[in-house]
């Protein structure tokens, strides 16, 4: 049996081959470390991805179906809350696998956060952080100096000169 | 009837195969999905909400630069057959166009302006695309960026710290972006390499879907490529990933293709004509089996073995020959029997004059 080369642990069942610019990673992973990186494997798979997630938020991982699993003892604190804006619950959120409102991201942060980091191997954001109303006029069109220098930096990098000579240029107007 | 010409360029400058690698790639297109944070999500509010949503964003659209001179659409004040059309060109998704049995959703909307387009009240409150010819991500991107913050600083978006952007289901949470690629693979399939490649896809965090997104069948040989994930990464981390695997994948075609010439000429030729010929002169013709034979004579096209029809009329025909495009042309509804007998003879007259200018 090999072992999967995240946790050594458990059996690998997944290969992985990880590009990232010109290099090439691979790595053999067991179902669970791979559903971590967001890969779904066959012993994994349900219906829908999202499908099986939701089954099994809040029910210990049981893949039943929808409200029948429901434990018997006390559920936990985001199984009975109950969203103050718009009144959903995490069992509304089961059925549809729609989010009802912004709120609805804090009251079920957790649940929440443990399916975004399934669905997407991550739960932290890295991309443009937004600019709500009110941010000082210089920031528009929105994209912040360090946004432009990292697109300069690659604009460079693969050669597009003319790109480039714009990004300075916007750059120039930014500082 | 819809006035299309409403629409810049008929909202059909994707279709015109001048972007760059065209003769693979049919278009690009990226968007982005927005939410309001003063208003529910779709599931749980109603049609005066929707409409409440509608108003703000249209007033918010007037006083940006890249939407101030949208064309806007509310589609439930539209027929069944102009959403469909609306849906056949690529502006609006199925769901809101809701083609299929059901009513319309209140409140739907749709704003273009140039290669930008908003669907308003989708799954998410607001979609912003931008779709264009051949592979442009980081050029389609900024344009739709900036609209985006334009917007972003007179609507007040559903942003959270950890999270990113708020989306109505958690698989778009984060940048909200999904860049889609639509690739013309028909060497990858006919070497049968085309598995290994959609695998490999998979292994980088990428997906692929048929010719009309999300639960659409592969017709024709048209893949669309995109992003997986919206979490976890940059929009540029994102869109270089996809830019980079498609190259890959179009060096693979090209190479395949070069294989195909080499070793089956006759096979290939005979096949790439036949499919001609089908569309030249058939009486009838299913949407299925058009797009296949579109797919044989763009490989004859690509490869220089069909002289003289142009990727645009190509292009154009994958378009204008489904139902609604059929039925704008004939100028009414057109029942099943009708459809297969008016795709078949506005093929044969477009091919028809596409041949006959080239030999004027």
């Amino acid at each position: 049996m090999k072992l999967c080369s995240q946790c050594h642990e458990r059996e690998g069942v997944v290969h992985l081959t990880h590009i990232e610019g010109s290099e090439v990673r691979t790595s053999f992973l067991c179902a669970k470390c791979a559903a971590e990186k967001g890969i779904q494997t066959t012993a994994a798979l349900a219906d829908t991805p999202l499908g099986g997630f939701l089954a099994a938020m809040g029910e210990g991982g049981g893949t039943g179906g929808t409200h029948a699993a429901a434990p018997a003892a006390a559920p936990d604190k985001a199984g009975e809350a109950t969203c103050p804006t718009c009144g959903a619950t995490i069992q509304d959120f089961r059925e549809t696998g729609r989010v009802g409102c912004t709120e609805c991201y804090r009251t079920f942060e957790e649940p929440l956060r443990e399916l975004l980091r399934r669905l997407h191997g991550s739960t932290h954001h890295t991309g443009t952080t937004y600019q709500p109303p009110g941010t000082p006029a210089e920031a528009i069109p929105g994209i912040s100096t360090q946004e432009l220098r990292d697109q300069l930096k690659r604009a460079i990098a693969n050669e597009q000169f003319e790109l480039a000579a714009e990004l300075r240029d916007r750059l120039r107007d930014h500082e | 009837m819809i006035d299309l010409s409403l629409l810049p360029d008929g909202g059909m400058a994707w279709l015109d195969a001048s972007g760059p690698g065209s003769h693979l790639v049919l278009s690009t297109r990226i968007r982005l999905a927005r939410n309001l944070s003063n208003h529910r999500f779709l599931t749980r509010n109603d049609s005066a909400e929707r409409l409440r949503i509608f108003q703000e964003v249209t007033t918010a659209a007037a006083e940006t630069e890249g939407l101030r001179r949208a064309a806007s659409f509310r589609l439930d004040r539209m027929d069944s057959l102009d959403r469909q059309l609306l849906h056949e060109r690529h502006l609006v998704s199925r769901e809101l166009a809701a083609t299929g049995p059901g009513s319309v959703r209140v409140g739907g909307g749709l704003l273009v302006q140039d290669l930008i387009s908003v669907m308003v009240n989708e799954e998410d409150h607001l979609r912003l695309q931008a779709l264009t010819s051949g592979v442009d991500l980081q050029g389609q991107y900024r344009q739709l960026r900036r609209v985006d913050s334009e917007l972003g600083q007179r609507l007040a978006f559903a942003f959270h710290p950890e999270f990113g952007y708020l989306t109505s289901c958690p698989t778009n949470v984060g940048t909200g972006l999904r860049a889609s690629v639509l690739i013309h693979l028909p060497g990858l399939v006919l070497t049968k390499e085309i598995n290994k490649v959609l695998q490999g896809l998979t292994q980088v965090g990428l997906t692929y879907r048929g010719l009309y997104g999300e639960g659409s069948e592969v017709v024709g040989n048209y893949f669309q490529l995109s992003n997986q994930t919206t979490l976890g990464k940059g929009e540029e981390e994102l869109l270089d990933q996809l830019g980079s695997i498609v190259q890959r994948v179009m060096g693979y075609e090209e190479r395949a293709r070069q294989v195909l010439l080499r070793d089956a000429t006759s096979i290939l030729e005979d096949k790439v004509w036949r499919a001609f010929g089908l569309l030249r002169y058939a009486r009838s013709l299913s949407f299925e089996e058009t797009m296949n034979l579109l797919s044989g004579v763009r490989l004859g096209v690509g490869l220089g073995l069909i002289p003289n029809i142009g990727l645009y009329t190509l292009n154009k025909l994958l378009v204008f020959t489904q139902p609604a495009h059929l039925a704008a042309v004939a100028g009414r509804e057109l029942d099943e029997d009708d459809l297969p007998v008016r795709r078949a003879g506005f093929v044969r007259q477009v091919l028809e004059e596409e041949v006959g200018r080239h030999n004027a």
